[in-house]
């Protein structure tokens, strides 16, 4: 049962703009713009058939006064009177100057630049911090929190076994199918064990569980240090005298460099495994499939692989506690955090992958 | 235990036409009995505070009151309707005509005070965008706001988002307001002027205010009528004037709360 209020209405006399009944919120709306119209010329706006009003009328009768240009308000009743002059004393606060996002193209693209400088900044200042950091836990080992590193090495390894075994064994699935095809043409099918071999364990089984490292941990350290920020949580840290790098990033970025060789292993395995099954599905038994691993994968590309794994799970973590100690306020700063941890994540892992592609050619591995 | 009826402070008064009606209202979480019993009327216009101690349940008689919890037993009439009972359209309808302020201000972060004040008016009205945009300022004005329109909540102090808040509250012109904890944690100056806000807005726009404060001096300032709920009374121990209530309570934990002493 809904209240009962009289219709809201209008009507133009002459040079007067006559407006009647209820001058509220749910009322206006379907009569704004023809009172607009209406109000074009006229000198007087009458209220006097106005029954009641709030603040969203008030603003449909200031509006039509302001497009009349200089009409004169008129017949207003006592009550109807103090909302227009609330309305009337609201409307005249100063507002802003400008909207945020009004600035000039070559002021817009300085700011970009300045803002980009800073994060440069910021992240310089980090790695100085965290490699100051990791040398002074080289000398007193006890500065690393061991119950931290237990939970972060639990939540970041044990518990992404999963993910990464089934996408390892259908990655290994996908690899020797897709391959079969063209190998099939040039009766090469024996080298598929070998070119999935040597993809895994070199390339894919890395690069994939530093993505699987981004999308879990990355973001989740991102997210959590965001929060303890935007919580003034970090801020209490400093202020107790507790480093913030001792306490919440050396134990994340230990227990990510000490999880991702791990994660790449089992990555490389069970794509093994997956492509094993293939090729028996192709008639290849597995000790074949086992004789050409031997003789093409070498202990180099192995060391090499879950070698560079380790500074990918390096990067990640440390991209991801940074996003998130240099979160800004608000509950957006923390999605923010956690975007950028995931992608820089993932280009600083790919970037390096390159790198190590070219330090890797050039030692002849 | 509940306290013996005798010893509260309860003054009912019989209203004419109640905004609010609570009757019997008991609400548990399992075996826990947060309150029981609580009944109390609302008249229009009036600025009703409900006010106690910390983990008495005032935020939570809040929630059953705008229909975001069920109560384990009792009614409750909002505008003359059972919100709980209320259901599609109807729903929708009696929650356009009640506003409620968050203790945090609740608002949208990636939306700046302009759009957050807009965002009801969207929803609940046909007003086309410049008139509520126009609309949206006249609110940030009613509430001090109007330079800060295009500022996001994540640049705002405390106090200002409580009173951007209220603006958003008031988006609809919502004949109900409900407050929860408008000046706890603001300063006094900062406070006294939401004070005197509140008591502007209920004067010139007739808006009927539920405020769960347990600030004494807003609780003096702006409350017409109150009801004062106890833990350890799991439930009402006082209802009338706050002045009143100062004045003359007889109930230990009344005067206690009113006279600033320890219990």
């Amino acid at each position: 049962m809904g209240e009962t209020v009289e219709q809201a209405g209008f009507d133009r006399q002459g040079e007067t703009l006559c407006l009647r009944g209820a001058l509220v919120t749910r009322q206006v709306g379907p009569i704004w713009d023809a009172v607009m119209k209406a109000a074009r010329g006229v000198r007087r706006v009458d209220l006097s058939g106005v029954s009641s009003l709030d603040t969203t009328g008030a603003a449909l009768v200031l509006r039509s006064v302001a497009v009349a240009g200089e009409a004169q308000v008129e017949g207003a009743s006592k009550p109807v009177a103090a909302v227009m002059e609330r309305a009337r004393t609201a409307l005249a606060a100063p507002r802003p100057a400008s909207g945020p996002d009004q600035l000039p193209l070559v002021a817009a693209v300085g700011a970009w630049g300045i803002s980009l400088l800073q994060r440069l900044v910021v992240s310089t200042g980090f790695l100085g911090e965290t490699v100051v950091m990791g040398a002074a836990v080289l000398r007193y080992p006890r500065r690393l929190r061991f119950n931290d590193l237990l939970r972060h090495l639990d939540e970041a390894g044990l518990r992404a076994f999963p993910l990464t075994l089934l996408l390892g064994t259908l990655i290994g699935v996908i690899l020797a199918f897709q391959s079969s095809i063209p190998m099939r043409q040039f009766g090469a099918e024996i080298y598929i064990p070998p070119l999935v071999g040597i993809s895994l364990v070199r390339e894919l089984g890395p690069l994939v569980a530093a993505i699987i490292l981004a999308g879990r941990t990355g973001s989740a350290f991102a997210a959590e240090l965001g929060t303890m920020t935007v919580n003034e949580e970090i801020d209490a840290l400093r202020i107790m005298g507790v480093d913030p790098m001792a306490m919440l990033v050396l134990p994340r970025l230990v227990a990510a460099m000490l999880v991702m060789p791990v994660l790449s292993l089992l990555m490389d395995l069970s794509g093994l495994i997956g492509m094993g099954v293939v090729m028996a599905n192709l008639g290849f038994p597995p000790a074949l499939v086992l004789n050409q691993l031997e003789q093409w994968l070498t202990l180099g590309g192995l060391v090499g692989g879950l070698g560079k794994s380790v500074i990918f799970g390096l990067a990640i973590a440390g991209i991801g506690c940074r996003s998130g100690l240099s979160a800004g306020r608000g509950p957006r700063a923390v999605g923010d955090a956690a975007t950028a941890a995931v992608v820089g994540g993932i280009v600083a892992t790919v970037v390096l992958d390159g790198l190590f592609a070219v330090l890797f050619y050039r030692l002849g591995w | 235990m509940a306290d013996a009826p005798e010893m509260a402070d309860i003054h009912r008064t019989r209203v004419e036409d109640p905004v609010v009606e609570a009757h019997d209202l008991t609400m548990a979480f399992g075996s826990n009995v947060l309150f029981r019993d609580v009944t109390f009327q609302v008249a229009r216009g009036e600025v009703f505070v409900i006010l106690g101690g910390s983990g008495c349940g005032k935020s939570t008689l809040l929630k059953l009151l705008i229909g975001l919890y069920r109560p384990s037993q009792g009614e409750i009439h909002i505008l003359g309707e059972d919100l709980q009972a209320a259901q599609g359209a109807a729903r929708r309808d009696l929650l356009s005509r009640l506003g409620v302020m968050w203790q945090s201000g609740a608002l949208f972060g990636s939306m700046t005070l302009l759009e957050n004040v807009m965002l009801p008016l969207e929803e609940h009205t046909r007003l086309p965008r410049a008139a509520r945009e126009e609309v949206a300022r006249v609110k940030l004005g009613l509430v001090g706001l109007s330079d800060a329109a295009n500022r996001l909540p994540a640049e705002i102090s405390g106090g200002m988002a409580k009173r951007a808040g209220i603006a958003r509250a008031m988006a609809l012109d919502p004949p109900l307001l409900f407050l929860d904890e408008p000046s706890a944690g603001l300063d006094p100056i900062t406070s006294a002027g939401l004070d005197q806000l509140i008591k502007d807005l209920a004067r010139d726009l007739g808006t009927t205010f539920v405020v769960v404060t347990h600030e004494l001096q807003s609780i003096l300032a702006i409350g017409d009528r109150c009801i004062m709920l106890d833990k350890q009374a799991q439930g009402m121990i006082a209802e009338g004037d706050p002045r009143e209530l100062r004045d003359h309570a007889t109930h230990p934990t009344v005067r206690a709360f009113f006279r600033r002493e320890a219990a």
